[in-house]
Parts: structure tokens; sequence; C-alpha cells
């Protein structure tokens, strides 16, 4: 694999590993995979774009871009923004439609009403958004050369919040006392709540967590590729693939499966053609459920 | 028959069409997921692998295509349900021992790798463009326009007819009786010496293979398929229909698809009547919320749908 594929592949590989954290916090703590996560991604995305926006029409965007980056200092900020509207949106979601049927006690209805979920917000991206591909920057970032391989400012810079984010995570997880509380409900909620956890606070901690992270990867897709109501849905077989490839449940699993689908991605497009792309993620999930249904990092149940 | 009339009847044997086109593969979900718990999230993948499968049998050959072997329109419908139900025996047996939410997502997968499929194979299936000039039953008979679409009711309506009968008799039969205690207390059915994972494949093949069916239906109703039919709209509508109609009871999943159906066409003339034409693509985008409101509302007003699943113990009892 030439280095500029594997380049471009841990590029793609570190949004869809942001994503699938979310997938596996979610699916961690909760045990069911969450069809919305997609639109979760896609809605911090419009988000950021709201904001740069807004800021735009405030300061020539001259002011605030360093040379050769199109990400501006405003879009630091719509990553904020983004992320909290995402984190937001999981826990209103998960309090107005999941939790009243997570209470009937049928786990996989959970599931089926985040498919109905998805679609309903994507609508609602569409309709208010349409459908046309937006930008945050109509600017091109020009790639630096390093030896053989070609990055582009942007590029490093999504990858270094990528990085910095998944640090953050790590620590908040395994070293805060809310992080191990997730945990300890994703074990066992009862005894959790034997021992004292207030298991409503962890799942309300849970969302705004998985959801703020889906939305910075919003942000980062919206920088390097376009934003469309559909960025998210496309993302999601990628997310879920990876987070099942990692072991569900597991921060580093998702990490080293979202670089993994990343770069058999890339390597799929430089080698078979970009209309391929899709069907390496469910490749690799068949694989793995094949091999090693638990996952890299993951237990078998 | 006066002009008015006839075409009121015409339009009305088109809309049956589409409702007990997407009732049949309504009917499989209900197998799947009403009677035995199990969440598919491809329904439209499996619907387009039947549209497509009967197409390129039953199609003349066009030069520079693969495919068109001109078959006769009911063996590309046993084609289409065979190749239906064995690509779900395949996921079938990849997933149905793992835990239930890899089903979910590999299903899902499914729907994406078919739909990419459909979209590349471009010398098989058109790709973009889909497959014209599918044949149509009784089409050949040169009836006009308006008894064409009467026909095409009635042989639809007979096919639906023979499978609702099929279904019901099989969720009657001790085989049903299965499936119901599996979905209820896995641990109890297998206690008894039911193997969870036999039992739920052939739930799992028959109910895709009935999608499959719908597909075929579909493909020999319209004459004309391309990929967005198959988007995963059509997946989300199937799953209201069975919601909102009542999950477990075949009349439910019918009644349901009546509902949606009826729904959908009444919201796109209504988009297409009051909006301006640049706000019709984010028109179709509301369709959906509409659909998603009639959903919730059902599940918080009538959580069992419509028609709740009927006590079903074994035919040879009388529950009267």
């Amino acid at each position: 694999m030439s280095l500029q594929i594997l380049a471009d592949g841990l590029i793609q590989g570190s949004l869809i590993a942001l994503g699938a954290a979310g997938v596996t916090m979610t699916y961690g703590t909760l045990r069911f995979g969450n069809f919305a996560h997609g639109e979760l991604v896609s809605a911090g995305a419009y988000a950021a774009l709201v904001v740069v926006g807004a800021l735009g029409s405030l300061w020539p965007a001259s002011l605030l871009t360093p040379d050769g980056f199109t990400v501006t200092l405003a879009l630091l900020l719509g990553l904020l923004v983004g992320a909290l509207c995402s984190g937001v949106v999981a826990s209103v979601i998960d309090r107005v439609v999941f939790k009243p049927v997570r209470d009937r006690g049928v786990a996989i209805a959970v599931s089926m009403a985040s498919f109905g979920v998805s679609m309903a917000l994507r609508a609602l991206l569409e309709t208010i958004f349409s459908a046309r591909p937006r930008y945050y920057s109509e600017d091109l970032s020009i790639a630096w050369d390093f030896g053989d391989v070609r990055i582009a400012p942007d590029q490093l810079m999504v990858v270094a919040v990528v990085a910095l984010i998944f640090i953050l995570l790590g620590w908040f997880l395994t070293r805060s006392r809310i992080g191990r509380e997730m945990r300890a409900v994703g074990e066992n909620p009862t005894l959790a709540a034997v021992v004292g956890i207030d298991v409503a606070q962890v799942v309300r901690a849970t969302w705004l967590c998985g959801g703020a992270v889906a939305g910075a990867a919003g942000v980062g897709l919206g920088v390097l590729v376009q934003i469309r109501p559909s960025m998210g849905a496309e993302l999601l077989l990628p997310m879920f693939a990876a987070a099942i490839v990692g072991g569900l449940g597991s921060l580093r699993g998702a990490l080293l499966g979202g670089l993994l689908v990343g770069c058999g991605e890339a390597a799929a497009v430089a080698y078979v053609g970009a209309e391929w792309r899709a069907a390496v993620s469910f490749a690799l999930l068949v694989l793995v459920l094949l091999i090693r249904p638990a996952g890299l990092f993951g237990r078998p149940e | 028959m006066s002009g008015a009339l006839s075409g009121w009847l015409a339009y009305a044997a088109s809309f049956g069409v589409l409702v007990l086109v997407q009732g049949v593969a309504c009917l499989g979900l209900n197998l799947q997921w009403g009677q035995t718990g199990l969440f598919n999230v491809g329904v439209a993948g499996l619907v387009a692998v039947g549209a497509y499968t009967s197409a390129i049998l039953t199609t003349a050959a066009v030069a520079g295509h693969s495919g068109g072997f001109g078959l006769p329109v009911v063996v590309g419908c046993v084609g289409a349900v065979l190749v239906a139900g064995a690509v779900s025996g395949l996921l079938g047996l990849l997933t149905l021992r793992l835990r239930t939410d890899y089903l979910a997502i590999t299903t899902f997968g499914v729907a994406v790798v078919i739909d990419l499929l459909i979209r590349n194979l471009t010398g098989l299936t058109g790709g973009p463009m889909g497959i014209g000039f599918i044949p149509r039953p009784f089409e050949s008979l040169g009836l006009g326009a308006d008894a064409f679409r009467g026909v095409s009711f009635v042989w639809v309506a007979l096919v639906v007819l023979l499978v609702y009968l099929l279904l019901e008799r099989l969720v009657a039969s001790p085989w049903g009786r299965v499936l119901r205690a599996l979905r209820e207390d896995e641990r109890a059915a297998a206690a008894l010496g039911k193997s969870p994972t036999r039992y739920r494949l052939q739930s799992f093949v028959i109910g895709g293979a009935l999608m499959g069916l719908a597909g075929a239906l579909q493909a020999h109703t319209l004459g004309f398929i391309a990929p967005e039919n198959y988007s995963a709209a059509l997946t989300f509508q199937v799953w209201a229909m069975l919601i909102i109609g009542g999950s477990g009871n075949n009349r439910g999943a019918l009644l349901g698809s009546l509902l949606v159906v009826a729904l959908w066409s009444a919201t796109g003339l209504l988009a297409a009547s009051l909006l301006p034409p640049d706000w019709q693509a984010r028109g179709a985008a509301l369709r959906i919320v509409a659909i998603g409101v009639l959903l919730a509302a059902a599940i918080l007003w009538r959580p069992r749908g419509l028609m709740g699943e009927s006590v079903t113990v074994s035919r040879h009892l009388d529950h009267d």
C-alpha cells in the first residue's frame, strides 16, 4: 500500500473512529445499536455551519483564517457549538423517545425507534437546509508536500483535533467518576443502582458525551468533504463496522476499528473504484462476525 | 361506463395495487418481527433483490446488457422469491446465533450493499437508469388503459390473498406456535427442545422471500424499476405500516399498508398542489415526517396497533 493511500485512510479513518467512539459509548452503557447516530453527526455539522455563517457576516473571514488553512477561528467555536448541539439533541431524543420505549422492556424496540428518529431527523435537516451540499469555506486548502505524501493543512488540523478528543475521552471514561459509573451501568444497571449510582444521570451523561463526539465528527467531515443531510447516514455503516470490529464498548477498539475501516476504504478507492467504497465496511463487518464476533478488544458474552 | 367513473375506478385500482404490493412486504416483516421478534432494517434491500431478479429474468435481451432472459412472469416471481430467500438465509446464518443488535446492523449493511450493487452493476441492472419494459401480465390483451389497471389489481389481489391464507395457516400451525414461544421466552422454548436458531432462520427466510415477492409484483405492475425506489424510506414505510396496523396480526399488516400508502399519496398530492417548485424536494422530506408523526401517535395511543395480535393457540382449539 502506498504511503499516500495510508495517509488518506488514516485521515478519513480518524473521523470514522470518532463517530464509532460515540456508538461504542452509547452501546457500552445502554446496550442498543442507535440508528440515529448518523443524524447526530449531521446535526453537529449543520449547527457549526450556522455558527460559521453568523460569525462570517460579523467579521471578514480573512481576519480569522491562518495562511494555508480554510479552517477559521469561527469554525473552532462552531465545533464547540456543534458538539454541544448534538449532545443536547441526543439527550432530548433519549428522554422523549428512547426512555419510554426502554422502560417497556423490549431492548430491540429501542433500536427500532432509533431508526424512525433517524429518518425523521434527516427529513427535518433536509427541509430546513435543503439537500444542496454546503461548505464551511469556498476556499481550497492547498496540500503540503511531505516527501511522497501530500496532506492538506485542513486535514492535519482535523486529525490533531480528533487525537485531542480521543485523549480527553480516554481520560474521562477511565479516570473520572462519571466515566467509571458509565461502565458500571453498562455491566449491570440494577447492581449499579444498588451501590448508589444515579443511573438516570449516567444515562444523560452518556448521551451528552456520545452525541457531542458524533457532532464533532460531523464538523470534521464537513471540513474535509461537504455538508449534506445524508452525510451522517452514509457514515453510519462505517461507524457501526468500526465499533464492532474493535469490539462494542471498547474505546481503543473504536479507534483501531475506525482507522482500519478508513484504510480499507482508501485502498478500495485506489484499487477497485470509488463507487465500491461503501462495501468495505460491510465486508469487514461480515469478516469479524464470522471469525471473532466479539471484535478485537471485546469480550464474548 | 361513463369516462369519469371508469377513470376513478382505475385510480382506485392503481392505488389498490400499491397497497397490496407494499402489503406483501409488510406481511413478510410481520412474520419476522411480529411473530418471531427479528429486527430487519434491510426490507428495502430485499424488495430490491426481488424486483431486479424478476426484471432481469423476464425482460427481453438488449444489446450491450447481460441478463434479459425473456422468461415468463411466473418464473420471474419464483426466481425473486428464491433469490431473496437465499440472501435472507445467508444473513440469518451469519447473525442469528449472535446478539440481536448484530442482525439489525447487518441487515442495514446488506441494504447499503444491495443499493451499491444495483447502482454500479450497470450492465446487469441498468445502474441509475434502472430497468424498463418489464413485462406486465395481460398487457398483450390490448385492453384500454383503465381496464388494464383493473385487471392488474385483480391478479395482484389474488396473489396477495394466496399469501395471506398461507401465512394464516402457518401462524396457527405448531410451527407458528414455536415462533411465538421463542419470541416470548427463548429459554423456556429451548428447554422444550426447540432450536431457537433453526426456527428463527426459517421465519427470517420466509419473511425475506415475501419481501422479494413484493419486489417482483412491483416490477410487474409498474413495468419500470430504478434504484431510488428502494431507499431507506421504503424500509421505514413498511415498518410504519406494521406498527400502525398491528404487529403480529396479518390483517393488521394489510390495514397498516392501506393507511400509510393513503397518507403517502395524500401528502404527495398536497405537496404537489401547494408548494412552489423549488420547495418540492423539501416537501418530499416532510412526507416522511408525516408518517413519523402517525407512527408516534399510534405508539402513544395504540401501542399494539389498530388490530393487535389475536390470541392464537392452535387451529384445533375453538376459542369462542
